[in-house]
């Protein structure tokens, strides 16, 4: 008996523990979701970081109407319960205003039915189409969609002749999505798909896939995943002899893939966010200004290579400092403000929210690049083949 | 239809990664042997080989021998100090809370791992060049040569030392009964010790030929571990030859699975195949079946 | 069995009125979700604490439970309790089914054949986009309903899904302290000896895989319809190991301890928080403690301490009766 009483008393101990933490509501409360760890930690530690540091950019600056913003971050390890609980937390006690994040297109979908529910807007940091399409009223997202990375691929083919592809994608959400626009694009792109293979995310060989491709009869490999995977690819390419192009997704790009994939980087092609090449723009693009402060700021504050994951991050953030220098404050007055955001020169291309479109980007958000004595160099567009590429 | 070249191709790199899983496997069986522990740490010994080798060449700069022997020594000094500290302390624990332990443990270890050197991939330099060479219509790498190379030699090694060493055949003496080892004078303890010295010994090795390959990260070790696993179930836990064909079936099933059949299914297939040789021989493929001890 | 009746009465007052002391906010939607633990652990815990069967796998009954409903709600427009009885009835045919070969199997054997089941089952959520949604996950499942009764705050949820936990626990209170639970019991202890005396032992662990199975189908079920969105990475190997964990922190055998283990690991993130970035190795270290120093379980962990303590203080006389 005395057994049941003791469990009793240190549940409900427990419990009033975790319900006495409370702060005073002071500054503007903006709320995050990355996944910090996990499998998916390659996206939430720079989107983490960027947040962090244009916070206290912010708040350096004398805060927005002289307001504070206090940023609360929590980490959903890329697991979907968990950002469920999390999110729930963010706006039941913590009261954000608005979210930023999750960075996975899991998470996201796992926390919409709690934002549009509570009515707080959310700008989600992942890729998946799913995610603005069809537009939710609550939720927004900086990352560029997963189709306009296909349409520039397609029509960089197109310039080049190619009409058969064979597909290696990996076999977790960024790969599964791009696989899905990968095919679901190619008939307007009049492009036919010779062989469709995907590996695991800790897949260590992809010798057998690659080599499957080899005997297929396609003209061009399109490998769709992040780091390490495609570098291992890549690396089983050159091993395998294999000349054909190969064509990757924007989740590689970043120095860092460079680095993995070595000797065999050299050749590959991108769709890529303009960050990685932002010194090779010419002084009147828009974004620049932009591209160079972040660049600059998180090479200054965490030695390292900001990346275009950490650009979500830079961009969601921005939206939301934005929507709230223009005077809102709840809820409902920023995600109205947000829905208003017009020619916003962000990190991952110019937005144009708009209450039918949450995603706010167009297929311009991306530049073909590839790789030169292991650095990334501006493919020239020629607008040629652009304009005439099939549209719809 | 495949042609013999791809078939080749298949079985080439499918040969390949079962060496390593073997390697894996094999340390899983030695610490079960003596211990009766399936120990889930085994593929952050893994990781270890591969992330320490990364550490000693780029923060020491040791030139690649170097930093591989340190490389093993740490983790071996891992093992060893795990061993001592959350294995050695617990008398007549149940067999599942010893396993809870090994998956905290390696939590621990890769946790730690993590927060010393974050969560990046890191790639290590192959051991002669990149050049590839061809073996009728397939290629490999010369790292895929040391792969080979360096496996056979260590199961040579284990060869030699669990059946010509007294201290090989005493551990041998206790995983078949540890109390009548114990009766006739061998330190049980210090065999465990052993088992776990030897094993993160292997798992590391295995984690530094492979790096080149594969790259390195904090998380590598969970999935190798599990495959390591697998070879040494199909090896009926032997510590020698039978987890090294457990290695290379499962190996070349996944390459031939992904190549034939589909890439996506490709570790269904395998782990398919492990059920049915379960079911069929629950003892493994290469051991004769056991009566059970009451 | 009046005494366990009485246990289980205070336990079911405690969890009815705990809402009132928690204030509506994330700490209930936590609490949901240790319910939904709760059913898993316990499930789990009859395995593996009273038939002594290891299992590995238990997250791909789980998500047979959760994308049965999922599918069957959201793309096929089916009434969530007819699918939830579906998902529950095909997992506990599989699980009765594939129980036959696989507990002939034992110790690693066993734990190997689980846990490739269960990556197995796991790449079929993954793979299966048309049905699935593959890696992306699955949305727009209802919540359920009685009528115009709709489940969908977190107050609702907490006494629909504890109401069947508390079921759950109920059942295996019941299953233990039968006729089946003293076999089961001595299955554990001594197989041979239990078969002797004329259990059928292999049917009895069948069945009570089965019932682990459709126990944790219906958690899956229940989970799906709250959440409303599910994808493969919460049904993965790494859940099998922590519903795992639950049991043997809570204690082997002890279904209130599995209640216990399943609150502790679902609250504990929270609690390490303010370790931040370190919280891993804390969760690693805490696993590695609790599992040395309380081989038993915080169950019959903590009264021992708390025994021990109290003999300290007294001087003396630890040897308190129990």
């Amino acid at each position: 008996m005395g057994k049941i009483i003791f469990k009793t008393l240190s549940v409900l101990c427990l419990m009033l523990a975790m319900a006495s933490v409370t702060v005073a509501a002071e500054p503007i409360k903006v709320g995050a979701l990355f996944s910090v760890t996990g499998p998916a930690s390659f996206l939430g530690e720079p989107e983490r970081n960027t947040a962090v540091m244009v916070v206290d950019k912010i708040n350096k600056a004398g805060g927005i109407k002289g307001r504070k913003v206090s940023l609360i971050v929590y980490d959903t390890q890329g697991d979907a319960t968990k950002a469920v609980q999390a999110a729930t937390r963010l706006i039941k006690d913590d009261k954000v205003v608005a979210i930023i994040g999750p960075s996975t297109t899991g998470d996201t979908m796992a926390v919409i039915p709690i934002v549009e529910k509570e009515g707080i807007p959310m700008i989600s940091c992942a890729a998946g189409i799913k995610i603005t399409d069809p537009a939710k009223k609550w939720v927004f997202k900086t990352a560029q969609n997963d189709n306009l990375a296909v349409q520039r691929i397609y029509e960089y083919l197109k310039t080049q002749g190619i009409k058969r592809v064979a597909l290696l994608t990996v076999s977790d959400s960024f790969g599964s999505s791009g696989r899905e626009q990968l095919k679901g694009l190619a008939k307007s792109y009049g492009v036919d798909i010779a062989a469709d293979e995907t590996y695991g995310p800790k897949d260590t060989d992809m010798t057998a896939q690659l080599t499957k491709i080899r005997g297929s009869e396609a003209k061009a490999i399109i490998c769709w995943g992040t780091n390490p995977g495609p570098a291992i690819v890549a690396r089983n390419v050159k091993q395998l002899g294999i000349t054909l192009p190969l064509i990757m997704s924007h989740g590689v790009s970043s120095k860092k893939f460079i680095e993995l994939a070595g000797d065999a980087s050299a050749g590959i092609i991108i769709p890529s966010g303009h960050v990685i090449v932002a010194d090779q723009l010419p002084g009147s693009d828009p974004q620049k200004k932009a591209l160079m402060s972040y660049v600059k700021e998180y090479q200054a504050r965490y030695k390292a290579e900001g990346d275009h994951f950490g650009g979500h991050a830079w961009d969601a953030m921005t939206l939301v400092k934005m929507a709230l220098e223009r005077g809102a404050a709840t809820p409902a007055a920023i995600r109205a403000q947000l829905e208003k955001t017009r020619n916003y020169n962000g990190i991952g291309g110019i937005f144009n929210f708009s209450p039918t479109d949450h995603a706010g980007l167009t297929k311009d958000a991306f530049v073909m690049v590839t790789i030169k004595n292991g650095d990334w160099v501006l493919i020239k567009d020629k607008k040629a083949g652009g304009k005439a590429g099939a549209k719809k | 239809m495949a042609s013999s070249d791809q078939i080749l191709q298949y079985c080439l790199s499918g040969l390949s990664t079962g060496a390593i899983y073997a390697l894996i496997g094999i340390g899983f069986a030695i610490i079960y042997n003596s211990t009766g522990i399936i120990n889930f740490a085994q593929g952050e010994f893994v990781m270890l080989g591969g992330m320490l080798t990364v550490f000693f060449l780029s923060v020491a700069v040791l030139p690649l021998p170097a930093a591989v022997t340190a490389a093993v020594l740490v983790a071996t000094l891992v093992g060893v100090i795990f061993e001592r500290l959350a294995i050695r302390p617990l008398k007549d624990a149940q067999p599942i809370t010893l396993i809870i332990i090994t998956i905290g443990g390696s939590i621990l270890i890769r946790g730690i791992v993590m927060l010393v050197w974050g969560k990046d991939t890191h790639a290590l330099p192959a051991f002669s060049g990149n050049e590839p060479l061809f073996v009728g219509g397939a290629t490999i790498l010369p790292q895929h040569l040391w792969i080979f190379v360096i496996t056979v030699l260590i199961i040579a090694a284990n060869r030699l030392y669990f059946h010509h060493s007294i201290s090989g055949k005493a551990m041998r003496a206790c995983s078949y009964n540890a109390r009548a080892s114990r009766l006739v004078g061998i330190d049980v303890k210090r065999m465990v010790l052993f088992s776990f010295a030897i094993s993160a010994a292997m798992g590391s090795m295995a984690g530094i030929i492979i790096a080149p390959l594969t790259m390195t990260s904090y998380d590598v070790g969970v999935m190798l571990g599990l495959k390591g696993f697998c070879a040494a179930i199909i090896g009926g836990m032997s510590s020698g030859i039978g987890t090294v064909f457990g290695g290379l079936i499962v190996g070349v099933l996944e390459s031939l699975g992904a190549g034939l059949v589909s890439s996506g299914y490709k570790d269904a297939i395998a782990f398919f195949i492990l059920l049915i040789i379960l079911f069929l021989r629950p003892q493994g493929l290469f051991r004769k079946g056991e009566t059970e001890r009451v | 069995m009046k005494r366990e009746l009485l246990k289980f009465l205070l336990f079911a007052i405690v969890v009815s009125v705990v809402p009132a002391f928690v204030s509506g906010g994330y700490l209930l939607n936590v609490l949901v979700f240790v319910g939904i633990f709760t059913m898993l652990a316990v499930a789990l815990n009859l395995l593996l604490g009273f038939a002594g069967q290891i299992s590995l796998g238990q997250a791909a009954f789980y998500g047979l439970g959760a994308y049965m409903s999922g599918v069957l709600t959201a793309s096929h427009g089916m009434n969530p309790w007819v699918a939830m009885l579906i998902g529950a009835g095909a997992v506990g045919l599989l699980t009765f089914v594939l129980g036959f070969p696989i507990l002939r199997l034992k110790g690693h054997s066993l734990a190997m054949a689980t846990l490739g089941l269960g990556i197995i089952v796991y790449i079929f959520f993954n793979e299966t986009v048309d049905v699935t949604g593959g890696p992306s996950g699955l949305s727009g499942i209802p919540n359920l309903t009685v009528g115009s009764f709709v489940f969908d705050s977190d107050l609702k949820n907490y006494y629909l899904i504890w109401g069947f936990a508390l079921l759950a626990i109920l059942l295996a209170v019941n299953l233990t302290n039968s006729r089946i639970g003293r076999a089961l019991k001595a299955i554990h202890q001594s197989e041979v000896a239990a078969r002797v005396l004329g259990v059928d032992v292999h049917l009895l662990k069948v069945e009570i895989f089965t019932i682990s199975g459709v126990l944790s189908a219906i958690a899956g079920s229940l989970y799906a319809h709250t959440v409303m969105f599910i994808s493969p990475t919460s049904f993965g190997f790494n859940v099998s190991i922590e519903l795992l964990t639950m049991v043997i922190i809570g204690g082997l055998g002890s279904i209130y301890g599995s209640v216990l283990g399943a609150a502790l690991l679902t609250l504990l993130p929270e609690l390490l928080r303010t370790f931040q970035d370190y919280d891993i190795i804390v969760y690693g270290l805490l696993l590695i403690l609790m599992t040395m120093f309380m081989p038993g379980g915080l169950v019959r962990g903590i009264p021992d301490a708390a025994v021990a303590l109290y003999g300290k203080l007294k001087g003396g006389g630890a040897d308190v009766e129990r």
